[in-house]
């Protein structure tokens, strides 16, 4: 075994992302040293590419907001599969966090009273989302940024060393959790510049380090979503929860190919865009499910007549919830009828003159006419469902975020319970704030009590080592970039937006193969910023991820928010009161079933009893009168 | 070639000065031309002493004049300075020359065409050493706004200038020539690109930090930045109109030109 | 719809390394950092490259092209014809670590000597109050996503390897003016800026504005406005006089105790 580089921390943060960052910044705050560990550069996390704002219930638009109407929407959101103690604390606590990012230096919109600006968004009863214009994901990854400089700056005036108390290891991948007598014990990683080994030795992990879009083909998310944490986590003893639910968002572009997945604001169909398929026809007439039969439009004439008279009219059906539209579009694509380039036409050249999109839409005019070269003033963009948020994630306790693992913390889109079945937009970046705060805290006071430090011996290292390197003396000619397009392609087709028992089985057998095939699958070139290195411990983790969706999502027999079975497509009881809990058995992923836990009554009384009847089962449902002071 | 710049160790070896494949020395080639001919003309102009004052036009480079050595007609205030024996010009010229020099679009401009200080982004330039305008002379550049606010004193006795320019030869009110037009055109763009300076913008607004509480010098500095966004046009129109408005009245005081009247 | 281009891509560490020629695959509506993982996938699996999000959002793919300092997910095959050889090569003003992989730890150690934001001591969280006005400024700025592409092609240390200790780059004083401006701010970073961040290298040249993705006015609303705010402190008697009238604009502190280059 070579020599390989160590460094002692008291909590090491994986993820650079908003999540980790707060993690960071609370855990040095309670004097703790920290390392920041990020597969990019310092900054470019894809929190960056959040756009819509960070929900919290300031009540600075509309007085009448506060941490119950908020814990309410949430919960309705995630159609109370939420855990309902993440849901209250994070409604509770995402204004003060808010606040506390000016006090790092963030500059949000403002309000002609000075104070921060809240915007509408789906599924939030009044406006809540702070935000800057549609870049509010870089502002808060800059902001907390800058208040980690600040600190190191702080930590300078005193040691004359920048780095005495926060330090970042930018381009560093962690491809092992180590642990000792079932605790945390530290992480295992490579620099992708030099390939060379990294050992942080640290009683307390958090893992902040996003999502799974990348185990699917067309995917709103970023190289460095392939999973890592969640399959880190699984790999070292912790759980994960609920993985079947992924969020679809309906309108990604899906041409040209370099631009496939990205997202297309839902705003667009909010100030006039329709969805016409290939045959010109606007097709969401043809889909509105019962349920919403009375709250939409039924004829285009009506439809349009909506958007300058809503009172007296039904919403357009190109309004409704994300995952019935993201349905629709696969359903038409799926007949026949999609475009050349398997989409569906969303259109405002036609409904709007251009001043008027170019006015309320400018980063959408700028993003196709940048990227695609189309000018949507113009003619039709091209839009399919792409893979957006995985509401699954590391299974933790709601007040500390600590993982089954004792030692390791999870936050972020990583961690899993707060979301439920389905995210609202905006609770992702208050999320992040929220509990990536109570995961530094936990954090740290886990390693303030503990009485020993666990430690790390050589011969874990050497394993993890051999582990890393493999993929170099692998013989087969496999080519990693090629099992990836598979693997994408294979639970884009098969565990994707509509699910079916036999095409996950399917999926699941392929996924068999795919993991004799990374086997086989050997790395050319040295270790020195190898990219086919790099996929090749990546591939680990997507298909140990993908097996955990496929798993679940095979084993849920309901319809509920980002999971659709077409062979259950109804909600079910039951089923709510079902976590499906996801672990490592050595070779794979293995499911079992939890029961949820029931709310808690004085946070049962903030719902309607009707409203309830339409989730819980009847033996859950409040005896006494529920308040109606809502 | 130096070992500092692209060149340094630890730089990817890539050996060429630029791998630009578009025409890029155009732009500065241009600008150096036009600079050039520029000073020349108008050291031929200030160093003369001649032929720029002919009723009621004077040359932008001579006015105000100021020594007794004016021709006829051409003074200012009284003329107060007799110990000068060079051409007039030379005392009031260095203004603008001045105001141009330290301007923030000029600097770009003749670091980027005379010094090739880079020639254009992305090319390397030929210097082994660069302190940039940290030091004498180029620190004299932080003085842009004593510049400015010389070039509005000079603005306004123009500009009284082209009123004066609608008297006609005998000095009797109510003519309009061609020198007229020329005149107050020039005084209307060298005030558009006075107005359009950084110093300017800096200066009626951009100083503050709580424009909120400063409304009126909030809109001042609105209307200054959308002037400034164009100030680089107005620094090369009014760079020509003041060799145009000049050229004529040279052409009509060395005789070359009646001027054309309309009334 | 498709064709075979003639690329050329650096390759090479920082021992050494050259121009490699491949021909490879272009769809219709590609961009360069496609073709660039299309020679991952198919010709060079160890092509070294920085990338994260491929919409212009994260600032990760910076490298240059055809000699352009550009964002690779931002440049679309359709702007060059299909004759045309596209050379791609790395940031040439940091150290190359692989490939197109460079070393930008500069930008993150000026980073750190830049005094950070720092709101009033007896404000609490929640009762900051800011006009929209007076937060738009900084807001331009915010908008930076740190491709660092104006670091790279501004000449005071893209030709000047020695100025990289005295000279923070484009967008360290862009961050000093965003902090200079923010409505809240209490510290006057104006020392700072001449003395650690070399605001004096900037000779306006403009091309970190050319440059920038984000389309960030750098040049005209930070750096010159900056050095404005500078000339009002150091340059300007006038202003000094006046200040001893008054009482320290806006109760500015002077920045703390400001951490020096580390190299």
């Amino acid at each position: 075994m070579s020599e390989i580089e160590r460094h002692s921390f008291d909590v090491v943060v994986i993820g650079a992302g908003g999540a980790g960052l707060r993690a960071a910044i609370e855990a040095r705050m309670q004097g703790k040293r920290v390392a920041i560990v990020c597969k990019s550069l310092f900054g470019k996390a894809h929190t960056v590419m959040a756009e819509g704002g960070i929900a919290a219930a300031m009540g600075n638009v509309n007085s009448h907001d506060n941490w119950q109407v908020h814990f309410r929407d949430t919960m309705r959101g995630g159609k109370f599969l939420n855990s309902w103690r993440m849901a209250e604390l994070h409604a509770k606590e995402a204004p003060t966090r808010v606040w506390e990012l000016e006090t790092y230096g963030a500059l949000f919109d403002r309000t002609p009273d000075g104070k921060i600006s809240q915007r509408n968004f789906g599924g939030h009863e009044y406006p809540r989302l702070a935000h800057v214009g549609d870049r509010s994901g870089l502002e808060l990854i800059r902001t907390l940024q800058q208040k980690i400089v600040s600190l190191q700056q702080e930590d300078y005036r005193e040691t004359g060393d920048y780095e005495a108390k926060i330090k970042i290891f930018a381009e560093v991948t962690i491809t092992r959790l180590l642990t000792v007598d079932g605790r945390a014990a530290g992480a295992f990683g490579y620099y992708r510049e030099t390939g060379n080994f990294v050992t942080f030795e640290a009683p307390a992990v958090v893992l902040a380090t996003g999502g799974i879009g990348k185990t699917f083909k067309v995917t709103s998310g970023s190289w460095e979503y392939t999973g890592d944490g969640h399959a880190l986590a699984m790999r070292a003893g912790a759980t994960t929860l609920n993985m079947e639910f992924i969020q679809f968002h309906p309108t990604g572009m899906v041409w040209p190919p370099s631009v496939k997945g990205i997202l297309v604001t839902e705003s667009v169909r909010g100030d006039g865009g329709v969805l016409t398929n290939s045959e010109g026809t606007r097709f969401m007439f043809n889909y509105i499910p019962d349920v919403f039969k009375d709250k939409y439009a039924t004829t285009p004439e009506e439809a349009d007549r909506w958007y300058t008279d809503p009172d007296n009219n039904r919403r357009p059906p190109e309004l409704l919830p994300r995952d019935e539209v993201a349905r629709a579009i696969n359903s038409e694509v799926k007949a026949g009828r999609g475009t050349p380039h398997g989409g569906v036409y969303l259109d405002v050249s036609s409904r709007l003159p251009a001043e008027v999109i170019k006015k309320k839409l400018p980063s959408m005019w700028h993003q196709f006419k940048e990227l695609a070269d189309v000018d949507i003033t113009k003619e039709a963009m091209e839009v399919g469902p792409t893979c957006h948020y995985v509401m699954g994630g590391v299974e933790v306790d709601p007040d500390t975020q600590q993982t089954l693992l004792p030692g390791l913390f999870a936050a972020g889109e990583v961690s899993g319970g707060l979301h439920g079945s389905n995210r609202l937009g905006g609770n992702s970046l208050s999320d992040l704030l929220v509990f990536g705060r109570r995961a530094g805290l936990g954090a740290a006071e886990y390693v303030e009590a503990l009485p020993v430090r666990p430690a790390v011996d050589d011969a874990m290292l050497a394993d993890a080592e051999a582990e890393a390197l493999a993929p170099f003396s692998n013989v087969g000619d496999e080519n990693p970039y090629t099992i990836h397009a598979d693997l994408q392609n294979t639970m884009n087709d098969l565990v994707g937006i509509i699910r079916t028992e036999s095409e996950m089985v399917d999926a699941l057998a392929r996924l068999q193969e795919f993991k004799v095939r990374v086997k086989n699958s050997s790395v050319k070139g040295g270790r020195a910023f190898n990219p086919g290195w790099h996929l090749a411990l990546d591939l680990k983790n997507m298909l140990l991820v993908a097996e955990a969706v496929a798993k679940a999502s095979l084993d849920r027999q309901e319809s509920r928010g980002g999971h659709t079975r077409d062979d259950y497509p109804k909600m079910s009881d039951e089923w709510r009161k079902i976590n499906i809990i996801c672990r490592y058995d050595g070779e794979g992923a293995v499911i079992e079933h939890q029961p949820m836990q029931p709310m808690r009554p004085d946070l049962l009384e903030l719902f309607d009893v009707e409203e309830l009847k339409k989730y819980l089962t009847a033996e859950e449902l409040p005896t006494h009168d529920a308040g109606s002071d809502h | 070639m130096a070992t500092t710049g692209i060149e340094a160790p630890g730089r990817a070896q890539i050996g060429a000065k630029t791998l630009r494949t578009d025409a890029w020395w155009i732009a500065p080639l241009l600008t150096f031309l036009a600079l050039t001919a520029f000073v020349v003309y108008s050291a031929w102009r200030v160093f003369s002493g001649k032929y720029y004052f002919y009723e009621p036009y004077i040359s932008v480079y001579y006015s105000p004049c100021l020594t007794t050595s004016c021709v006829p007609g051409s003074e200012f205030a009284g003329s107060p300075i007799s110990w000068w024996k060079m051409s007039p010009a030379l005392l009031v010229a260095w203004i603008p020359l001045a105001f141009r020099f330290t301007c923030y679009y000029y600097r770009k401009a003749y670091f980027r065409s005379f010094w090739l200080s880079p020639p254009a982004c992305a090319v390397a330039e030929p210097h082994s050493k660069y302190t940039g305008e940290r030091r004498l002379p180029l620190i004299l550049n932080n003085a842009h706004r004593y510049a400015f606010y010389l070039g509005l004193v000079l603005n306004v006795i123009l500009t009284w200038d082209a009123i004066l320019a609608f008297r006609n030869h005998n000095g009797e009110w109510g003519h309009m020539g061609l020198g007229t037009v020329f005149l107050t055109v020039n005084a209307a763009c060298l005030w558009l690109y006075s107005l359009s300076c950084h110093s300017c913008r800096n200066a009626v607004g951009g100083r503050i930090t709580h424009f909120s509480k400063h409304p009126v010098r909030y809109q001042m500095w609105t209307l200054i930045s959308k002037l400034n966004s164009r100030h680089m046009m107005w620094a090369w129109i009014s760079l020509c109109t003041v060799v145009v408005a000049d050229f004529y009245v040279y052409l009509l005081a060395s005789g070359k030109l009646t001027d054309l009247t309309f009334f | 719809m498709g064709y075979t281009a003639k690329f050329k891509v650096w390759r090479g560490d920082d021992t050494g390394g050259g121009i490699e020629d491949f021909s490879v695959d272009v769809n219709e509506g590609e961009v360069v950092l496609d073709i660039i993982h299309r020679l991952q996938a198919t010709q060079a699996p160890d092509l070294a490259v920085r990338w994260n999000c491929k919409a212009g959002k994260c600032g990760s793919c910076s490298a240059e092209v055809n000699g352009k300092p550009r964002l690779m997910c931002m440049t679309r095959m359709s702007t060059f014809t299909e004759d045309e050889t596209i050379t791609v090569t790395p940031m040439r003003t940091f150290p190359v670590i692989r490939d197109l992989v460079t070393d930008v730890s500069y930008n993150y150690e000026k980073a750190r000597m830049v005094p950070a934001f720092a709101p009033p001591a007896d404000l609490a969280p929640g009762d900051y109050r800011m006009a929209q006005v007076d937060v738009e400024r900084s807001q331009e700025f915010r908008k930076c996503i740190e491709c660092f592409m104006c670091n790279n092609v501004c000449h005071a240390v893209r030709d000047h390897e020695e100025n990289k200790t005295t000279f923070s780059g484009p967008r360290f004083l862009m961050r000093i003016a965003e902090l200079d401006m923010h409505p809240l701010d209490t510290v006057d970073r104006r020392e700072v800026a001449v003395e650690d961040h070399g605001v004096g290298y900037c000779n306006i040249t403009k091309c970190c504005t050319e440059v920038c993705p984000e389309h960030i006015k750098i040049t005209d609303n930070a750096i010159i406005p900056l050095k404005e705010r500078i000339a009002d402190k150091k340059y300007d008697p006038i202003f000094s006089i006046a200040s001893l009238f008054k009482r320290n604009k806006e109760g500015r502190q002077s920045a703390p105790d400001t951490p020096k280059a580390t190299k």
